[in-house]
């Protein structure tokens, strides 16, 4: 006996999925932002050597790098209240995600940092620039430049990974989409939709920050 | 009284003693090129004079302000000796006006209209007036160097220190350069430059300054010292470069 | 009931155990599957090069949680019951073998048109080219980042707890529900993990070291 495909059941629903993408790119954002300024920093602590803050950092990129992301966030929303830290699903969905982006730039930026040739630090010390002056307006636009192609992957991947939050019932996409599946018992045809959804903004997200990245780090030409 | 006044400077790279008590002093005004092999330290040498090489021993004093081993102001020195270094090193994400206005704006805190009149000034004096909007990727080597220099210009240094600033360049461009800095030590800008021109310093330099195995082997008037090398190993050095040009 | 921190400890070994066998399947089977799809998105037909084109993008464009119900949702349309664990292994199979194409095309693409140039000359026909020229030298290229990867298919399993795969996040997921101790439990989770990804990430790092290493 074939399957009927019927896609009108998940359509007839389409609003909620939607608001669950948006949700999704509320997160991102969020994220991407919080977690890149944790990038920035991490990046110059690293790639200066301030102890004792280095090693921390050291520590905590590898310990994010090397676990899933799905047990970090479990571990946030559902280990951290023994230490009577107690968030929301939306708190501990952004939690996971910017300490889950904040490990990965500070890696990617650092080598944007250690890629900028010795003469520009040469250069800027001649002209008796400090090395904080120095970073702002000579290192950090420039190593910014050149990891972005890296740091906008990160961004998508983290955006993609966000699916997970709907297992502590983050009101995101896949939410709404379990959410719609388990009404309808169109399980098939509501995840295909929510994927091609997801590739979309994937997609989407991804131009985006080629254009961003066009605009404001390479330069007015 | 000198303005640049380097005693008994020792420097070592781990093990390697570098530089082996140099001693040397600098009026105002005068155009000083130091020469010899690579390895003989000229490098160095120049790089401690604004701190970019650390010293092991000895002092350097640069109107009225001391280096030593143990301290240094490279902030307020570094706006007192100026640099010019062979690769350029402009900054490619700024135009080549803003590459002049920087540290005026970062480290003196010059008001951006201010550092912006400056800017067009000191490129208007290395000839590159019309470039202000350029970027660095637009321009020749030659260019580029002239840009450096305006950079380095604009800090209103007292000293400019120049290493091998024409090494990198196609032949072709060195002219406009060595124009630059010629009419920079007409105008009594106290040049210290690292160079393999020998007709550049025979020409313009005040004093010569023959390096070698990390010690000054030789000081003196570069037409004379061209003329008379008092050492052996200045009379080689003079034959090999001429042999190789 | 009490537990011990050996009960915890000894039943997330069984599932680390689940976990471990699971990564292994799917980076084998998706690095066999991903050389397939390298040499059709070299190919010389463009049909088949769109065709992997797709399927990469697919796959590396979507959620890896939406490409495991896909597989469980989509087998179970033909009436075949799909255990977790075959759900898991498909799934994480297709996802790996996107990943480790394109990682490997990279490498392909670096190895210079030069060597193309000669090989073709010399009149090898261009599967002969790929086979004693350019992918002995690719994979040269490829080792580092393909261990690399690795530690992303070994994290990528945690997903499949979410359709009940009984590895190491559902075990401990069982675990923190039934002893109260979800900061204990998940902690030990992800010392589980680190203990599997960290030894390979330092690999990888060395590996690329050397390859790229003192010029």
């Amino acid at each position: 006996m074939a399957y009927q495909f019927d896609f009108a059941p998940v359509l007839a629903q389409a609003d909620l999925l939607l608001k669950g993408a948006l949700f999704t790119l509320q997160l991102t954002v969020v994220g991407t932002v919080l977690g890149l300024a944790i990038g920035v920093l991490g990046a110059v602590v690293r790639a200066w050597r301030l102890q004792p803050f280095s090693a921390v950092f050291g520590v905590y990129v590898e310990l994010i790098r090397n676990t899933p992301f799905l047990v970090q966030l479990f571990f946030i929303f559902f280990g951290l209240p023994a230490l009577g830290v107690r968030l929301s699903e939306w708190e501990a969905a952004v939690l996971a995600m910017v300490i889950n982006l904040g490990a990965y730039s500070t890696e990617i930026i650092r080598a944007g940092i250690m890629a900028i040739p010795k003469g520009q630090l040469e250069a800027a010390a001649a002209l008796a620039m400090s090395r904080f002056e120095a970073f702002r307006h000579v290192i950090l636009q420039p190593a910014l430049a050149k990891v972005w192609p890296a740091l906008s992957s990160q961004i998508v991947i983290v955006m993609l990974g966000s699916a997970v939050c709907s297992q502590i019932a983050t009101e995101e996409l896949s939410f709404a989409a379990n959410f719609i599946q388990s009404r309808n018992f169109r399980a098939f045809e509501t995840y295909l939709l929510t994927t091609l959804l997801y590739l979309l903004m994937a997609i989407g997200v991804r131009q985006l920050l080629a254009w961003l990245g066009q605009r404001w780090l390479m330069g007015r030409r | 009284m000198a303005l640049l006044r380097v005693s008994a400077l020792h420097k070592y790279y781990g093990d390697n003693h570098v530089l082996k008590g140099v001693d040397l002093s600098i009026e105002e005004g005068e155009v000083v090129a130091i020469i010899g092999r690579s390895g003989s330290g000229k490098s160095t040498l120049l790089r401690t004079l604004n701190g970019l090489e650390s010293i092991s021993d000895g002092v350097i004093e640069v109107d009225g302000e001391y280096l030593d081993a143990a301290r240094a102001d490279l902030r307020s020195l570094r706006q007192k000796v100026g640099m010019v270094f062979q690769q350029f090193n402009l900054f490619p994400h700024l135009s080549v006006g803003e590459n002049v206005m920087l540290a005026p704006q970062v480290v003196k805190k010059t008001s951006k209209g201010e550092a912006r009149q400056l800017a067009e000034q000191m490129l208007a004096r290395v000839g590159l007036g019309e470039k202000f909007n350029a970027y660095p990727d637009q321009l020749s080597g030659g260019q580029q160097q002239r840009v450096a220099i305006a950079r380095a210009l604009a800090m209103s240094p007292k000293v400019l220190l120049c290493d091998e600033i024409t090494s990198a360049l196609d032949p072709e461009l060195v002219t406009e350069v060595l124009g630059v800095v010629r009419q920079l030590a007409k105008e009594g800008m106290t040049l210290i430059m690292v160079t393999h021109e020998m007709r550049f310093a025979r020409e313009v330099g005040d004093k010569l300054v023959f390096m070698h195995q990390g010690k000054v082997h030789e000081v003196g008037n570069p037409r004379e010292v061209f003329a008379a090398p008092q050492t052996a190993e200045l009379a080689n050095f003079i034959g090999a470069v001429a042999q190789a040009s | 009931m009490d537990f011990t921190l050996w009960d915890i400890v000894r039943n997330l070994l069984t599932g680390l155990q689940w976990t471990l066998l699971l990564s292994l399947v799917a980076f084998v089977c998706g690095g066999v599957a991903g050389l397939l799809l390298l040499l059709a998105r070299i190919s010389e037909n463009p049909y088949l090069r769109g065709l992997a084109r797709g399927y990469i993008e697919l796959f590396q464009g979507t959620p890896l949680l939406m490409q495991l119900f896909m597989v469980f949702f989509g087998i179970a349309l033909f009436g075949i019951d799909v255990s977790a664990w075959m759900a898991a292994a498909i799934a994480l199979t297709l996802f790996t073998s996107a990943f480790l194409a394109e990682i490997w095309r990279g490498c392909v693409e670096s190895i210079g048109r030069g060597q193309w140039e000669a090989s073709g000359s010399l009149a090898l026909s261009r599967l002969e080219q790929l086979r004693y020229v350019i992918l002995p030298q690719a994979m040269r290229i490829a080792i580092a980042p393909t261990v690399g990867f690795s530690v992303q298919v070994v994290k990528g399993t945690a997903v499949t707890s979410i359709i009940g795969f009984t590895e190491l996040t559902k075990t401990g997921g069982m675990l923190a529900n039934a002893t109260f101790e979800p900061f204990l439990t998940y902690g030990l989770v992800a010392v589980g993990y680190f203990i599997l990804c960290y030894p390979l990430s330092l690999s990888a790092r060395y590996l690329e070291r050397r390859l790229h290493g003192p010029a």
